[in-house]
């Protein structure tokens, strides 16, 4: 017997056959065709990479399924133009490597119409040439990067939340007038969420004011040797562009030193029934035993869509009826807020575009604006612009809920000055969904 | 032998068929073929890449999509099973190679864009010869390494090379969790952006198939099996015992390398999270589920594992209508303890190993 023919032989054909034999699910080749994907005359398929498992679990995995029970509610009413909202998202775990199968996925087996929503800087990043490529629509990308508003690169995808540049010169200025003179230092996630976050800082405060930068890196959950260089900086104010569980690793690590500063922390990275669940499951891995909701009372942070400890808003009282009708079991916090926010202002995109959706067709409406809805702000989308509000208010932490202080700020990215915002937030529809 | 208990492959019929001398019937039947080793394993390679070309064109794009991670993973796995059932040596770290392939690729590969589909072979030929030479500098110690220790160095190797991306001098160069981007490959006339890489993967994998069945048929693959069944009768026939093993760890990492680069072409990126240490024990799943030392058995468990991690997994939970993501991320690797267990107890020979013995079984006995 001739072994190693055999072996190449068999391994040819089995390459082939058990390829063709697990492919399943095929279905009718090729063509995409003019029609849109994922729209039929009953229904609409959206797709998204969501964080459901991994570092960026806590609190952000309560998104996805807080923007599925605002388009559940809105099936429930008949849909958008009688089209009922089918969301498909998936895990990517926050890892890079695993959000261009995944987004691949839904593109081409799932047929998706539109990517709506994907969380994370560093995961989305890797697809956002592919779907510009493929002219697929990238709306509302969970992440305040930069990146998102670059028309002439990527024409389809839209950002949604205030950027991390804009929220780190509301920030800053905020930190400039009531901090004078203090001594201020930074943590950041390095890479471009953390990045734009410090450029933004770095516009406001004084140079000569910021004591030391301490980078980390996501993934490794050690950071002692960055709190002890913030504990030796003896900074005032410790400004931290972080996701929620490096803020709560970063105050374990600040307390054990001794050291207690105050904090300001980017809206991302706030939440205050997430920062206190993730202080006290990391005490307790740790042996140690803390109440989480005491050590975040009086944190420094921002806001760009009406807060929880509002309960008089319109928009309030709107998303704590659909939250306790669809997601009971989910705490009623910042996280799924800003997934039924996001997920209205997905509705009002998807009105806009008309009683034939196409891809094309949905990206002209979004540059030809859309109201603010629930946020604050109002949005700078158009026809030179896919960045989404332009704006924040300073807030605090207060009890279970970040406080709004002040009035909405708003500027833009680049040197632009810092201004009050004039819009003033409409009220709720009264039957919950966006009016044409 | 010290560590035979340890060997996972504890004997390998085909094995010792090639040894065999070739009986006359066998070259009267297949005439010049037959004389040259060479000459027959190209023909095979030839249509094989022809089978193959016709298989992507026909696919529907999903299903195309649903094959991309399988090249690499193939490459990688014929590496390790050269290694571990040729060799008699053992790796739980192959995915700290396939990530120093991976790196060497996503650095230089965006860099060399003016022909990107020329200049891809030298940035895959880079990331063979920089993973072979991590290779080289392993199977160093590894050659005076036995059995647990073996595997407890290389699988150091696979927990602590991703932590490397975390330091704070590399990570401006290595861009720490985020990673390297990889652009894509300009796909020719007649492929679109799911055939083309899928296809250059393929070409990868029936190379690399080709070079490998022609090596284990060489003085070199009798060397190294010989080192595999007796180390002091290999010395004694003059083999230097530590020499084929160091050879085997570079070879094997080379190709662990190029898988690793392909990896990085079908994620469009390079980053530590591709690279934990369950790729490592995903890999080892793969050619011990497959067949141990058998290259079809590499492909058809490189083919097994992708399935199962990346959709199988996933349909299985839904199924039992389980949400939580966590019981499918976690699911693979309690299914390969439980597979890697029951082939070593009932079928040592893998899917192959047991598909050939069945075949044996219905042929009329002589």
């Amino acid at each position: 017997m001739r072994t190693s023919q055999i072996r190449l032989l068999a391994g040819g054909a089995v390459l082939a056959l058990a390829a063709a034999g697990c492919g399943g699910g095929s279905s009718g080749g090729g063509g995409g065709g003019a029609s849109s994907p994922g729209v039929t005359k009953t229904s609409i398929t959206i797709g998204s990479t969501q964080p459901l498992t991994g570092v960026a679990a806590p609190g952000y995995s309560e998104i996805a399924p807080a923007a599925k029970a605002y388009f559940d509610f809105i099936n429930s009413n008949g849909g958008i133009n009688g089209r009922q909202i089918i969301y498909k998202y998936v895990d990517d775990g926050y890892d890079p490597s695993k959000t261009v199968t995944q987004t691949k996925k839904l593109i081409l087996t799932d047929k998706v119409f539109a990517i709506f929503n994907a969380l994370g800087t560093p995961t989305h990043e890797q697809v956002v040439d592919f779907l510009n490529q493929q002219k697929v629509p990238d709306l509302f990308v969970a992440s305040g990067c930069l990146c998102w508003d670059d028309k002439a690169k990527h024409p389809y995808t839209f950002g949604w939340q205030t950027d991390y540049t804009v929220e780190g010169k509301i920030l800053g200025d905020y930190i400039k007038k009531n901090f004078a003179g203090k001594k201020i230092a930074y943590f950041y996630q390095n890479d471009d969420f953390g990045q734009d976050g410090i450029k933004g800082l770095d516009m406001e405060i004084p140079s000569s004011q910021v004591v030391t930068k301490q980078a980390y890196q996501v993934g490794n959950i050690d950071i002692k040797s960055q709190a002890q260089k913030l504990a030796a900086s003896k900074a005032d104010l410790v400004v931290s562009f972080s996701v929620p569980a490096y803020t709560a690793l970063l105050k374990l690590n600040l307390l054990k030193l001794g050291y207690n500063p105050k904090l300001a922390v980017s809206n991302v990275g706030s939440d205050p029934i997430t920062l206190s669940g993730l202080l006290e499951a990391f005490a307790k891995q740790g042996g140690a035993k803390v109440n989480g909701n005491q050590l975040i009372q009086g944190i420094i942070t921002d806001g760009y869509i009406s807060s929880p400890a509002d309960p008089s808003n319109s928009w309030i009282q709107l998303f704590k009826q659909i939250h306790d009708k669809y997601i009971a079991k989910l705490p009623f916090d910042g996280n799924v807020l800003y997934g039924m926010a996001v997920a209205y202002t997905f509705a009002e995109a998807l009105k806009a575009a008309g009683a034939n959706p196409t891809r094309n067709g949905i990206v002209k409406a979004i540059e030809n604006g859309l109201p603010q809805g629930p946020g604050t702000v109002p949005f700078r989308f158009s026809s030179s612009s896919h960045a989404g509000f332009t704006g924040a208010q300073i807030g605090v932490i207060t009890g279970d809920a970040i406080k709004l202080t002040g009035t909405p700020q708003t500027t833009d990215d680049g040197s632009g000055p810092i201004t009050p915002s004039t819009a003033t937030q409409p009220t709720a529809p009264s039957n919950g969904i966006p009016p044409s | 032998m010290a560590d035979d208990e340890l060997r996972l492959q504890p004997e390998n019929p085909m094995d010792r068929a090639s040894q065999a001398p070739r009986t006359a019937s066998s070259t009267d039947r297949y005439g010049v073929l037959s004389r040259s080793t060479l000459l027959r394993h190209t023909l095979f390679a030839v249509v094989g890449i022809l089978l193959l070309w016709l298989m992507v064109k026909s696919f529907s794009a999903s299903t195309n999509q649903e094959l991309q991670l399988i090249p690499a993973y193939i490459c990688a796995a014929i590496g390790l099973t050269l290694l571990v059932g040729l060799s008699g040596q053992i790796s739980l770290g192959h995915g700290a190679f396939m990530m120093v392939g991976a790196y060497t690729f996503a650095l230089l590969w965006p860099k060399w864009q003016l022909h990107p589909n020329l200049t891809i072979i030298g940035a895959f030929a880079a990331a063979v010869v920089v993973s072979a030479v991590a290779g080289a500098i392993v199977g160093v110690a590894a050659a005076r390494l036995r059995g647990p220790y073996l595997a407890g160095a290389t699988l150091a190797l696979a927990v602590g090379l991703p932590s490397m991306t975390q330091n704070e001098k590399l990570s401006s160069h290595l861009k720490g969790s985020q990673g390297l981007s990889v652009p894509s490959a300009p796909q020719p006339h007649g492929f679109d952006f799911v055939q083309w890489p899928l296809f250059i993967g393929l070409i990868c994998c029936v190379v690399l198939l080709w070079f490998t069945a022609n090596l284990m048929r060489s003085r070199v693959g009798r060397s190294m099996r010989a080192v595999r069944d007796d180390e002091v009768a290999a010395s004694l026939s003059g083999l230097s015992v530590p020499g084929v093993q160091v050879l085997a760890f570079v070879v094997s990492a080379g190709w662990a390398g190029l898988g690793g680069a392909l990896l990085a072409l079908a994620n469009s990126n390079a980053s530590p999270g591709a690279f934990s240490v369950q790729l490592s024990l995903t890999l080892l799943a793969a050619v011990v589920i497959g067949g141990l030392g058998s290259l079809s058995g590499a492909v058809v468990g490189s083919v097994f594992v992708v399935m199962l991690t990346n959709y199988w997994a996933q349909d299985l939970t839904n199924a039992l209508s389980i949400s939580s993501g966590k019981v499918a991320n976690n699911l693979p690797l309690l299914i390969y303890g439980v597979l890697l267990a029951l082939a070593m107890l009932v079928a040592p020979g893998g899917i192959v190993g047991s598909v050939r013995r069945l075949i044996a079984l219905a042929r009329p006995a002589r």
